[in-house]
């Protein structure tokens, strides 16, 4: 057998934030214990950094396939990857002084972190199911740790098992169904798969296929949250510290999506007949029992929790869609939503002090004459969120319809309307709370960090400029899904 | 002078303005610089809108000051402004009132003055957007976005059930607006841009363009508001402070208005000349029905809101008698007059009800009390008041000699080519517009002095008689020569029915 020393260029930012992560493994154990972990933090941010910096460097818009296949660095990959640093760096941001006050900021919190954001370019950057799978369970192994990391909160512990059971089951799902996918086309890799896939099989083949993707796509629905396997999304956002919350809503649903790209997209691509109509389900469900779920909560992490739910329903309806412009609007969506979920969950951090968490919706009364600028942001996030111009939140859902209308679902793309329309309700009543409403008993100034403060405002504005300038995102995302 | 982008400089000024005004709200204690600045930029976005009627060509069917920037690239979309005589006198009606509504606000706003202002003004700006974007997309920006800082308004500055109100009024609009988003995403799959011109000249078959006018229904008659999808406006206009029922009645429900003559007529002619009964029902019953609705209210506001979806039901009845004249006698010219009379009443109405809705203010202001029954001999004690009520009163039954005469007048001359009961039935709400309106000026200004409430009212101040002096001058200014408004819309209109008696199958 001969033995090729594989091109490792591609994977060079994996292999550093592995490093990295390892390294600060080895701090953690011989920092200074009197002191707190600040270099930690520190590090991590400038792992990021240069990760990111690397990927840039790295990203030439050719799609180059190594390790025997297992592994493949292409234009999507670069894009997601890049906002998956983004979006991790900015939750490190928010959740500094949360963790502080909280006595939960330990080192472990970042490298678990830095081993979760490996799992997720893993999955990025997977061209093999096990090599998928890998991803997955590093990742979700991490994001179990981390909302167990508060060990003294009955809430916390809960949902690290719900989470961890539901999420067990999730992945045994997939394995069964990549397992089953394996068996009928006899390879691991995605794109032989799919050579294997289009050139034919026989009958049998054909059914054992379909049971495959049947179990795959019910995996990946638990992974995702979409209705009917998001029991555990309300808890688990409830229950986890909310800078851990932060993070499970935002980066993991950018891997999520590449999930489903490699896997659906790119492998079974050509069954897309079968899968499209299981999909137009959990969307259909999704954004319905999200939305009208929704107007039912008082606690924001729930709410936001649900809101989530139906906003995965809309970027099912982009995969739905299946055209190339389907799978950019599909992602254009998903990045608007990590953005506009990371503000939404920054503004409970942002409002909650020591000792209390800013998570119910009474929380967010009279805002407005608290401080107007934080309730302008978070007027910003909710317009977004709802869809409303001019926000980045609109442009995201007007692509989506758009790719929905063109490929003939026009039914769909009217049910997903209505069901905004019905979502719009409980946005509105958080805007509602924050301007006509007067606060509670305790009018205290806002008390968060400037660091809080400069990432709240910086994405608010970011959601309000990318909804007046939009071009610069859904051309990077089209540019990724090789549109142009 | 004509190089300057002046359309953009009406919406942009506004808009900067608004956010100029939070900013000096946010360091300045006093609310008097606040005000002067929200003053200033209204009169200066009033004033540069003024070259717009100035140098506005009447004898051409193009759209003028046009400017063309791409936007959005990949999707094709545009920054693409223009006006044409439909959209111009609509946004010279916006800035005019924009100025009003920062007079009317001055010292009854004691809350939150910046943000009241701020919002006044970048919702002028969104308005005047609406009315001058060329591009669907754009239009559809302007128009959603719109709804955030009226929804602010009602809520925040608003009556005792300021919250049902708005919310009522936002998921109302909310919900016929999408539909017209799917539309409008339709129109652009099916012609490659988003450019409204491009709509109307693309080919549709029946069945999509009845699909097509219907959404685009859903989202305009909301809008209007048109019965049976009006019951927000009642709401909305009773908890709304003074300036934002003004804007209200005088803008918002002209956007609908305006979304039927620039989109529905001419992108599905043939399905509006198909469904025009369903319109010309819908108009008449408002027409009748409401004004039956109006003559029982108590509340002066929730009665100038009914008496407005009354005359909104002129409006669109005016758009869409067009077919049925066309087939009765094959003349444009008689087409023209209801189309016309249809766009005087909306300048008109908009005049009209912005005036009756600040005098209820000024009532207001001074009681705290919008029910008819809390007044009676007003006119003893506020003289000069009472008789610019009764002008605008009578504007409102469109009497002769008042902006309100005109519009009402070309609708049911249009309306008896059309049909003759129809006529009959639409005419004879006159004398019912006249009733509900004129009972309750009567109640509210004459009589004896009922209570001692009205005993102790003060005349209007000098703020509050230019700002209905203003209103009243113009009001007979439009109706003793309206020729000026008319000739600005005479190629459009002429352009128009061209359009839409072109079969686009």
């Amino acid at each position: 057998m001969n033995f090729e020393i594989p091109n490792f260029a591609p994977a060079v930012p994996e292999i550093f934030v592995l490093i990295m992560a390892c390294a600060m493994l080895l701090v953690e154990v011989y920092r200074d214990q009197s002191k707190d972990c600040t270099i930690i933090y520190i590090l991590s941010l400038v792992t990021l950094a240069i990760a990111a910096a690397l990927t840039l460097a790295l990203d030439n818009g050719k799609t180059q396939i190594t390790f025997d296949g297992m592994f493949v660095s292409d234009s999507m990959s670069s894009s997601l990857k890049l906002f998956t640093y983004l979006i991790t760096g900015a939750v490190l941001v928010y959740s500094r002084k949360y963790l502080m006050e909280r006595d939960i900021f330990k080192g472990e919190y970042f490298v678990l972190a830095l081993f979760s954001v490996l799992g997720m370019m893993v999955m990025i950057s997977a061209h093999n199911t096990l090599a998928i799978y890998m991803g997955l369970e590093l990742m979700s192994l991490c994001l179990y740790a981390m909302v167990a990391m508060r060990r003294d909160s009955r809430e916390a512990i809960e949902a690290a098992m719900k989470y961890f059971v539901l999420g067990a089951l999730g992945s045994g799902m997939l394995l069964y169904g990549l397992s089953i996918l394996y068996g009928a086309t006899g390879t691991l890799d995605i794109s032989e798969m799919a050579t294997i896939i289009s050139a034919g099989l026989s009958e049998q083949d054909q059914l054992v296929l379909m049971l495959g993707v049947t179990f795959s796509i019910v995996g990946l629905a638990f992974k995702l949250g979409a209705v009917p396997f998001h029991m555990w999304v309300p808890d688990v956002y409830h229950g986890a510290p909310t800078a851990v919350t932060l993070f499970i809503s935002s980066a993991p649903k950018l891997a999520a999506f590449a999930l489903v790209m490699r896997l659906l997209v790119e492998g079974t691509g050509d069954l897309i007949e079968h899968w499209q109509s299981m999909l137009v389900f959990l969307a259909i469900l999704s954004i319905a029992i999200g939305n009208l779920v929704a107007i039912a909560q008082t606690n924001m992490k729930r709410m936001l929790a649900y809101s989530a739910i139906a906003h995965i329903g809309f970027l099912l309806f982009g995969i739905i869609a299946g055209s190339g412009n389907g799978y950019a609007s599909s992602m254009f969506y998903i990045i608007a939503y990590a953005l506009m979920s990371m503000g939404g969950f920054g503004m409970i951090i942002l409002l909650s002090k020591k000792g209390f968490e800013a998570d119910t919706l009474e929380d967010f009364k009279g805002l407005n004459d608290r401080s107007p600028w934080y309730a302008f942001i978070m007027l910003i996030l909710m317009f977004s969120m709802a869809g409303v111009p001019i926000s980045l939140g609109f442009w995201a859902k007007l692509a989506v319809l758009q790719a929905l209308v063109e490929s003939g679902f026009v039914w769909l793309a009217v049910a997903a309307v209505i069901f905004s329309v019905i979502g719009a309700f409980y946005y509105l009543r958080i805007v509602w709370y924050m301007y006509f409403e007067k606060p509670a008993d305790d009018v205290t100034p806002i008390s968060s960090g400037i660091d809080v403060r400069i990432a709240a405002s910086i994405n608010g504005l970011a959601i309000l400029l990318l909804g007046i300038f939009p071009a610069s995102l859904t051309t990077m995302c089209d540019v990724a899904l090789g549109l142009y | 002078m004509l190089d300057l982008p002046l359309l953009s400089l009406v919406i942009w000024i506004p808009i900067l303005g608004g956010v100029a005004v939070l900013a000096v709200g946010k360091y300045s204690d006093d609310d008097n610089v606040t005000r002067w600045l929200s003053l200033a930029v209204s009169v200066l976005a009033f004033l540069v809108s003024i070259p717009l009627f100035a140098a506005f060509d009447t004898t051409t069917a193009n759209m003028q000051f046009v400017e063309q920037t791409p936007w959005i690239p990949f999707l094709n979309i545009y920054y693409y402004l223009g006006v044409d005589g439909i959209s111009m006198p609509l946004i010279l009606l916006t800035t005019f009132f924009t100025v009003i509504v920062v007079i009317a606000g001055w010292e009854v706003i004691k809350e939150k003055v910046a943000q009241y202002m701020a919002c006044f003004l970048i919702m002028e700006g969104l308005m005047v957007g609406v009315f001058s974007a060329l591009d669907g997309a754009l239009f559809y920006v302007f128009w959603e976005c719109m709804l955030i800082p009226m929804f602010l308004i009602i809520g925040i500055w608003g009556g005792p059930r300021r919250v049902y109100a708005t919310l009522k009024f936002f998921l109302y609009t909310f919900f016929g607006s999408v539909l017209l988003l799917i539309a409008l995403i339709y129109l652009y799959i099916q012609a490659g841009s988003f450019s409204i011109l491009d709509f109307h000249a693309l080919p549709l078959d029946m069945t999509t363009q009845v699909f097509i006018f219907l959404a685009f229904f859903t989202g305009f008659a909301v809008k209007v508001p048109m019965w049976p999808v009006h019951t927000w406006l009642p709401d909305a206009h009773v908890e709304a402070p003074t300036g934002g029922s003004v804007i209200l009645a005088a803008m918002m429900l002209k956007m609908g208005a305006y979304g039927f003559i620039r989109f529905m007529l001419p992108i599905t002619p043939d399905a509006s000349a198909e469904l025009d009964w369903l319109i010309l029902g819908m108009s008449v019953f408002a027409i009748v029905y409401i004004a039956l609705v109006a003559m029982v209210q108590d509340d002066m506001k929730k009665l100038i809101a009914y008496s407005s979806i009354a005359h909104m039901g002129f409006v669109t009845m005016g758009f869409f008698l067009v077919f049925s004249i066309l087939r009765n006698t094959e003349s444009i010219q008689g087409a023209a007059i209801g189309v016309e009379g249809a766009l005087v009443q909306m300048i008109s109405h908009g005049l009209i009800s912005g005036a009756l809705f600040l005098c209820v203010g000024v009532m207001y202001d001074r009681l705290h009390s919008r029910s008819i029954s809390a007044y009676g001999g007003v006119a003893n004690k506020m003289p000069v008041f009472a008789g610019l009520m009764v002008l605008f009163a009578m504007a409102n039954t469109g009497l002769p000699g008042t902006s309100g005469f005109v519009g009402e007048f070309f609708v049911i001359l249009a309306a008896f080519k059309s049909n003759f009961w129809l006529a009959t039935l639409t005419a004879t709400t006159l004398i019912m517009g006249a009733a509900y309106t004129l009972w309750m000026v009567k109640r509210v200004l004459f009589g004896e002095v009922t209570n001692e409430g009205v005993a102790g009212l003060e005349d209007l101040n000098k703020r509050e008689t230019w700002m209905l002096g203003t209103l009243a001058v113009l009001v007979i200014a439009l109706g003793c020569y309206p020729a000026p408004l008319v000739d600005v819309f005479h190629a459009t209109v002429d352009n128009l029915l061209i359009h839409v008696t072109t079969s686009k199958l």
